[in-house]
């Protein structure tokens, strides 16, 4: 799922790693979400919503919405 | 800082700790066979014996599963144990099915705990080609 993890995580000048460690998951699930390798559970996606103080549809696109704004 | 969280260090020392125990015990149930020769119910609780650890670090596994707290490693780790339960079951199926028409020979079954330790092998290479990544345990 495409997201906005990176630039948000870039804007407070925090590694990967530094992010991992506040969600309390890995650098690596760090990595694939922002990758869109993984999309995380709905409670990991609270916890980061919650942890840049953002709506969950700020970060993370909808599938839907970018299917229906591409017709 | 550990490379491993605290799930992935507990099934480590586990797995260790169990495959320790495994040697022990099939050196001694060797021996006993080959010094002793026992029968009966003495014969068949020595030969189960060293299997017990190897179903301990299948225990193990799935402990870790319940316990491993990062969603995404934990997916990773399922994924590996289902390439390993695909491919040792395949293998197993395949090579059954060549020696009931005798065109290979018998092998022990407790090679197919071997073939699924491998396959977890194969399924962390498998991860790491098709996600870029693999768990550390």
């Amino acid at each position: 799922m495409e997201n906005h993890l990176k630039t948000l995580r870039a804007a407070r000048n925090w590694s990967q790693q530094d992010l991992g460690d506040r969600l309390e998951v890995s650098r690596q699930s760090v990595n694939a979400i922002e990758t869109g390798k993984y999309d995380p559970s709905l409670p990991l996606a609270f916890r980061i919503a919650e942890l840049f103080e953002r709506p969950i549809e700020e970060i993370f696109v909808s599938p839907s919405s970018r299917s229906s704004k591409a017709i | 800082m550990s490379r491993f969280n605290p799930a992935q260090r507990r099934y480590n020392r586990s797995a260790l700790i169990l495959s320790a125990v495994y040697a022990v015990l099939l050196v001694g149930s060797i021996t006993y066979f080959r010094n002793i020769a026992p029968t009966g119910i003495a014969a068949y609780a020595a030969a189960i014996l060293p299997a017990l650890p190897i179903i301990g670090i299948f225990v193990a596994m799935g402990r870790y599963l319940v316990e491993e707290q990062d969603e995404y490693v934990r997916m990773l780790v399922v994924r590996q144990t289902l390439w390993a339960s695909g491919f040792a079951l395949s293998a197993a199926t395949i090579w059954g099915f060549l020696e009931s028409f005798e065109l290979v020979d018998h092998i022990d079954a407790y090679y197919i705990a071997v073939l699924w330790f491998g396959g977890l092998g194969l399924g962390a290479c498998i991860n790491r080609l098709t996600l870029g990544s693999s768990a550390s345990c």
